[in-house]
């Protein structure tokens, strides 16, 4: 409140609730008897409706008129008690955030007892379970999907998941730490280390690597400068090094594309990408299933 | 036109004047000073009169039955689970052999407008027939005025025992009445909440105090706000609190049955001497008036000119004897004579109540009874009335509801006991495979609402030369009353999809019927 509105504004608003209701407590009190003139009656409200049809002007039942005063009542408590004046914090100290954290931490304590459980199982063990299989798929589709696809099959400048081949490394223990700490992956825009007009070439031999087309000429004055730059990633044999994320450049699998125009894109802009670590945002139980799911899936593809 | 605030409107022949509006001073016609008026009434207590007779005996039958499909159905099994559940957490519905999704809001919205039809219909042919025999509030004040009778004894006694001073047999006897209200108020909530809690489960956490927070909440509030209602607000519920009170009356019309009490035939009312009137034949005298057209209201019908005898013991009265029995076997408290009116819950304990003074008097029965405004005002003969019945009104109502009951019975009968979402992956697109064709990826939600397991095939249909691939070994098991998630991919060569989307069917079909089948339409994009 006080970001955008002078300190006052609260106690102003303090000041309006309680004046109003008070101000309704006096209204109904003095309103519930009435004056009436000497042989004038209640009678109806005077309405006539389809010729003949009148409403009685009856009281009110009793009961309502106390309604009336509990519901003030329950006002002046529940301003007492919660911070609904903003002046005042309640008696209470209650605020949505804390009830919020309150909330999550009874959940966090009634699902850790389940967590707790497949946490002292190994990756491969908890893989095999059936049930949480099911649960890993739907943490899977709620989390990773997004960006994984729901099949986890990746897409352009996202990993496929379930082919086996890993960028940072297949082992549980590897898989945990990719989900849980994140990746952050960076090839750097070499356009002037190899210099732009052997961009082209490099990119003819990288190709040659995995046996797609190239131009046999140009691949060999491409290796020269791959030989200098490029290895201290990808490796002499281009295998690239799961240490640091450099991707294998010999097999069939292409993060971003295997056309020259993509390759020639990739070597002169880089390519920056990033996994969010999420141990902190779903916890070591989640975290936990969704490496045995994810590190389940390689193993059926392996097969 | 109907007057619904008939107390305000008499009605001609009428000779007491309605009663003033309770609580409301009434100002002597002579006081010089202004009089101090309440705005708020105190609630005069009412002390109903048993009453037993045809109607009476209706209402009774009612009361068992409803309340025995109530306490009772919760208890009945089916397929080895409790035969009506609503299970809120898991969003299925258990009603017999069906098992009802959220998917399946259409159903209850097609209750709802079959029971609001079944009221209008109702209303319209004969009046409050919900308040009067089947509303809750009616059922259970019903059940805790038979205890209160009970335990307390009937009117006078009840009357006596409230005004007299506290004792001990005062205090034992309403200690008495609370204690079987209580049981039966948190009997009825128990019940409640066993709607919505498998009733079994619900028993044994009740015996071990283990029930939850909510179940707990749930089953005071409905016990309390029953032993509330029923003991306590009782008619003030339809009076103050009740919409259907207020708008029910709009269905009336001229030919709708309503109790009634017949002004030509009762006034003038008066008290009288039984034997007399006995001695004087009464009843060869009354039997001359013309039931059909009665003379002017007001005016005895027996003394019309040569019909009555001279030395007539009623001198001059109706066959109203005013004795109020009427009046107090109400339950709302008011007074049938002073025409209807919307405090009138339609229940015909006066109707009952004034057949039995009638019998007694040796006049004909049905001073009050059911009858219609223009049968009463001498339009048609009351055998008429059913002849009545089919006016245009009631016959739409009639149509209306015969529609709308066979479409939904319609749609119960032949509902396929599948569904499927398909949910394309709307952050990847499309992906290149490595032999160049493309790839969409889907999810396909499978729900088997049979209560039984049951196997699916997938199959894509309508795109040529397209690829399906199910990440799951088919056919896919889905457990009985659950739902699969299952991820698909739609492989196709580039050249054979034109750019864009293409519609796409998968078709879901379950292995042992191929009856059970869903075609839901995808598209494929290509890039």
């Amino acid at each position: 409140m006080d970001d955008f509105l002078y300190s006052g504004v609260g106690i102003a608003i303090a000041l309006v609730s309680v004046v109003s209701i008070i101000g309704c407590a006096v209204f109904l009190w003095a309103n519930t008897t009435r004056k009436l003139a000497p042989g004038d009656s209640v009678g109806t409200t005077g309405h006539v409706w389809d010729g003949d049809l009148a409403e009685w002007n009856n009281p009110l039942p009793r009961w309502w008129m106390y309604l009336f005063y509990i519901t003030i009542a329950f006002g002046l408590v529940y301003l007492a008690l919660y911070p609904g004046s903003a002046a005042w914090g309640g008696l209470l100290g209650w605020s949505s955030s804390g009830q919020l954290a309150q909330e999550s931490q009874r959940w966090d304590a009634r699902y850790a007892a389940m967590y707790s459980t497949y946490l002292a199982q190994p990756i491969p063990v908890v893989a095999r379970d059936p049930a949480a299989r099911e649960m890993g798929q739907r943490l899977f589709l709620a989390y990773c999907s997004q960006c994984h696809g729901s099949d986890a099959g990746g897409s352009k400048g996202f990993p496929n998941l379930r082919d086996g081949d890993w960028i940072w490394g297949g082992t549980p223990e590897q898989i945990v730490e990719s989900i849980g700490g994140g990746r952050m992956a960076m090839m750097p825009p070499q356009v002037e280390s190899i210099g732009e007009q052997n961009v082209k070439a490099v990119a003819n031999h990288v190709r040659s690597l995995s046996g797609l087309a190239h131009d046999p000429a140009l691949a060999a004055q491409g290796k020269v400068k791959f030989d200098q730059i490029c290895v201290a990633c990808h490796g002499m044999d281009a295998k690239g090094n799961q240490a640091l994320g450099a991707p294998n450049l010999t097999d069939k699998i292409w993060l971003y594309g295997n056309s020259e125009d993509t390759i020639v894109e990739t070597i002169t802009k880089g390519r920056a990408g990033m996994m969010p670590a999420q141990a902190e945002f779903l916890g070591a139980g989640k975290v936990h299933l969704l490496s045995a799911y994810v590190w389940g899936l390689s193993q059926s593809a392996r097969k | 036109m109907t007057p619904i605030t008939g107390s305000a409107n008499p009605g001609p022949g009428a000779q007491v004047p309605a009663p003033p509006p309770g609580g409301v001073a009434q100002p002597g016609a002579g006081s010089a000073d202004s009089v101090e008026t309440s705005l708020f009434e105190m609630r005069r207590k009412l002390y109903p009169r048993a009453v037993t007779g045809f109607l009476a005996t209706q209402r009774v039958l009612l009361v068992v039955l409803t309340q025995v499909a109530f306490y009772g159905t919760a208890w009945l099994e089916w397929n080895g689970r409790q035969a009506v559940l609503f299970d809120l957490a898991a969003r299925k519905f258990y009603i017999l052999g069906f098992v009802f999704w959220p998917q399946d809001f259409i159903f209850l919205t097609g209750i709802l407008v079959i029971s609001a039809l079944s009221l209008f219909l109702f209303t319209a042919v004969a009046g409050r027939l919900w308040c009067g025999y089947a509303c809750p509030q009616t059922v259970y004040t019903e059940l805790f005025m038979w205890i209160e009778r009970k335990v307390e004894g009937d009117r006078m006694a009840r009357m006596r025992l409230d005004a007299g001073p506290l004792s001990g047999r005062k205090l034992g006897l309403k200690a008495t009445k609370h204690a079987l209200w209580l049981l039966l108020a948190f009997w009825t909530g128990f019940t409640f909440v066993g709607y919505f809690t498998p009733i079994r489960e619900l028993g044994g956490a009740l015996l071990s105090l283990s029930l939850g927070p909510w179940e707990t909440f749930w089953m005071l509030f409905y016990g309390f706000a029953t032993w509330g209602n029923a003991g306590f607000m009782r008619e003030q519920v339809c009076k103050y609190m009740c919409p259907y009170a207020r708008f029910q009356s709009v269905m009336f019309d001229a030919d709708t049955l309503i109790v009634t009490y017949d002004q030509a035939r009762g006034e003038p009312r008066g008290s009288r001497n039984r034997s007399a009137m006995r001695r004087a034949a009464y009843l060869d005298a009354d039997q001359k008036v013309d039931p059909v057209n009665p003379v002017d209201p007001g005016v005895n019908p027996t003394v019309v000119p040569g019909a009555a005898p001279t030395a007539d013991p009623k001198a001059g009265l109706g066959d109203c004897v005013d004795c109020g029995i009427c009046v107090q076997v109400c339950p709302t408290g008011i007074d049938i004579r002073n025409g209807l009116q919307y405090e009138c819950i339609g229940c015909g304990a006066c109707a009952d109540g004034c057949n039995k003074v009638m019998e007694k008097m040796g006049y004909p029965r049905g001073l009050i009874r059911y009858s219609t405004e223009n049968a009463l005002a001498g339009k048609y003969d009351d055998r008429a009335i059913v002849r009545h019945l089919a006016r245009p009104r009631t016959l739409l109502y009639a149509a209306l509801l015969g529609v709308v009951s066979a479409a939904v019975l319609a749609g119960l009968v032949l509902r396929t006991p599948l569904k499927v979402n398909v949910m394309r992956d709307r952050a990847n697109l499309v992906r290149e495979l490595e032999d160049g064709r493309l790839e969409n990826v889907y999810r396909l939600q499978i729900m088997n609402t049979r209560e039984a397991e049951r196997s699916f095939t997938i199959v894509a249909r309508g795109l040529e030369g397209v690829e399906l691939v199910v990440n799951e070994p088919q056919p896919i098991r889905v457990g009985s009353a659950d739902a699969r998630t299952v991820t698909l991919e739609l492989r196709a060569d580039p050249k054979a999809v034109k750019p864009g989307s293409t519609p796409v069917q998968l078709r879901i079909e379950a292995t042992d019927d191929p009856r059970v089948y869903r075609d839901e339409k995808t598209v494929f994009i290509r890039r």
